[in-house]
């Protein structure tokens, strides 16, 4: 799974569905404390991906699909295995109306593209089309188009490399 | 130009004036892990051939979360952490010792220090003077190794806070009247300055119960001047040589400020399930619970104890109701015992544990079970943060808490 994510941020263009979330998507509930006892065992916490907002998104999910939020995603502890356990279960990418702060720069971290953008349009099932390069979202199901945030160049340094810890391996410093 | 605190304390660390939106690359004073991500920490340093410390004795790794372990798995993640802590010299803050944010400020922190720490309450260490701030493993993984992180200078935002509380009042209610106000993700990437005489008025414990919750509003940081009520907690801490004076200047640029009179508040309650959902006590008024919590790194300390034992005091816990105490450290832990506080909890029924995170977090000490509803002191209220989907989480300050626990319902502090 990691090899098939690695090939997919390779590519500039990434297609699957949509999985449909609302605002103020806590780190609690896409990976929560009751699984604390899994946390050094990222495939089976990946489990329970997303488990409090949809207990079927784990499942259901398919590598290339995307996880599209609202307002605030990602709210509340450091937990990096937030971001961790979404990657692990083959998403492209998290689509949101904005990120919490945290959330945003362990996403990068882990080499987990966040895409600020406006997601009413998207519903659940949809077919997307993401360009990391040109910055464009396409909704095949709708045919509509939408344009995401450009992705701040040191976050785009992190992605290039796969992570921060790639990066440091690749660097032995910050390259930013 | 006149800097904010942050922009004062991220240039000094990063050689030069720092302005908001600038990428600097930071030397860090001090860092923290814990055990819920310690041990991710500990795997990226391994994968990168970097199992080292830049400053081990400013390095602490606390085990609180889990403490003491409830499950195999946590006993192991635990020995993952010690064992790092051998090959690289950094401090162990072991089972029973407390909560992260509580012992940062305790022993570790001074004014006008960096901090990062693995655990988004890090913020904490901002009433300070620090600009203490909350990332992921393997961010505070590199902090650890090289000693640098790289931040993002944040723009900052003034809270502003004048007067004083009403009996009944406290802390907490500002904090949640602010996050309120501001909304849970009003002050992302910001920091926040706390200033005016509301908060050179504010006692240390105060500060740190605002700092806390600093990014239950999405801030990067909740930061205080450092004066003389910084010099004399440190004093009390023993450690009066690290106080140094710190303050915002006075044409320092702010996106934004807030202005709140402590005199005009009312105790407040956070509803189910985010932290922003606040309304006066009243609204909550004869809302049954189950279970009433005191403590966590939000309102642990030994004043929280001490408010909530003046209710309590003589009186029985209402039946069917769990009341839970955790002292945030074994300093406030050994002084509330000094003070009779834990007896006067144990008499009224109440449940002592031992200084951590407790049930804060969803692992133990305090599951709630289905339908459950739960009034505590802690910072987050979010569905399933105490360890069941199925609960509900009020947040409230540690004298609405007690009186809530004695009534067996949520309780307006002043009529109890």
């Amino acid at each position: 799974m990691d090899a098939l994510n690695r090939a997919k941020r390779a590519m500039p263009l990434a297609k699957g569905r949509a999985f449909k979330f609302g605002d103020d998507i806590s780190t609690d509930h896409i990976a929560p404390g009751r699984y604390f006892h899994l946390r050094n065992d990222l495939p089976k916490l990946a489990e329970h991906t997303l488990e409090d907002a949809d207990p079927t998104f784990a499942s259901r999910v398919k590598p290339g699909d995307f996880v599209v939020g609202g307002r605030n995603f990602g709210l509340g502890s450091s937990r990096e295995h937030a971001p961790r356990v979404i990657r692990e279960c083959g998403v492209a990418a998290v689509l949101a109306k904005s990120f919490a702060r945290i959330f945003y720069r362990n996403s990068f971290n882990v080499g987990l593209p966040a895409l600020v953008c406006d997601t009413d349009g998207i519903e659940e099932g949809d077919e997307l089309e993401v360009n990391l390069g040109s910055g464009v979202i396409r909704d095949l199901t709708k045919s509509t188009e939408l344009r995401f945030t450009p992705i701040p160049d040191s976050m785009r340094a992190l992605l290039a490399d796969g992570g921060l810890t790639e990066h440091i391996v690749k660097h032995g410093t910050f390259k930013l | 130009m006149g800097q904010t605190l942050a922009e004062k304390i991220i240039s000094a660390h990063s050689g030069g004036p720092a302005a908001p939106g600038e990428l600097v690359i930071a030397d860090v004073d001090a860092a923290l892990v814990q055990d819920g991500t310690g041990p991710l920490a500990v795997r990226e340093l391994e994968k990168a051939g970097k199992v080292q410390a830049a400053h081990p004795e400013r390095t602490v790794i606390f085990l609180d979360h889990a403490s003491p372990s409830p499950r195999k798995e946590l006993s192991n993640a635990h020995a993952i952490l010690r064992d790092f802590a051998r090959k690289t010299g950094v401090i162990v803050s072991e089972i029973g010792e407390g909560v992260c944010h509580q012992r940062m400020v305790e022993d570790y922190i001074r004014p006008g220090d960096l901090l990062v720490g693995a655990d988004s309450h890090t913020v904490t260490a901002g009433a300070l003077g620090a600009f203490a701030t909350g990332m992921g493993s393997t961010d505070v993984a590199f902090a650890i190794a090289l000693g640098k992180v790289w931040l993002r200078v944040p723009e900052s935002f003034k809270i502003e806070l004048a007067g004083s509380f009403t009996p009944g009042v406290y802390a907490k209610d500002l904090m949640l009247t602010i996050i309120g106000r501001i909304g849970a993700d009003g002050a992302t990437y910001k920091s926040l300055d706390f200033t005016g005489p509301g908060a050179s008025g504010l006692t240390m414990s105060e500060r740190f119960t605002l700092a806390n919750m600093s990014v239950e509003a999405g801030a990067k940081a909740g930061i205080f001047a450092a004066d003389a009520k910084t010099k004399e907690f440190l004093t009390e801490m023993g450690r009066p040589g690290d106080f140094s004076p710190i303050a915002p200047d006075t044409d320092a640029v702010y996106e934004k400020t807030f202005t709140f009179d402590l005199g005009k508040l009312e105790p407040t309650v956070s509803f189910p399930h985010t932290v922003d959902n606040t309304r006066p006590v009243g609204e909550a008024q004869g809302i049954k619970i189950h279970q009433a919590f005191l403590g966590t790194c939000t309102n642990g300390r030994l004043d929280d104890l001490s408010i909530a034992a003046g209710i309590v005091e003589g009186k029985k816990t209402a039946p069917g109701v769990r009341f839970l105490i955790c002292p945030a450290s074994r300093k406030v832990y050994r002084a509330a015992l000094d003070e009779g506080l834990l007896g006067i909890f144990v008499d009224a029924g109440a449940t002592v544990l031992p200084p951590g995170c407790g049930p804060c977090v969803g692992i133990h000490q305090g599951v709630l079970g289905d339908g459950e509803v739960c009034i505590a002191t802690q910072n987050r209220n979010f569905h399933g943060r105490m360890g069941n989907p199925e609960g509900f989480i009020y947040l409230a300050s540690p004298a609405t808490v007690a009186a809530s626990a004695l009534a067996g319902e949520i309780t307006d502090p002043r009529r109890a």
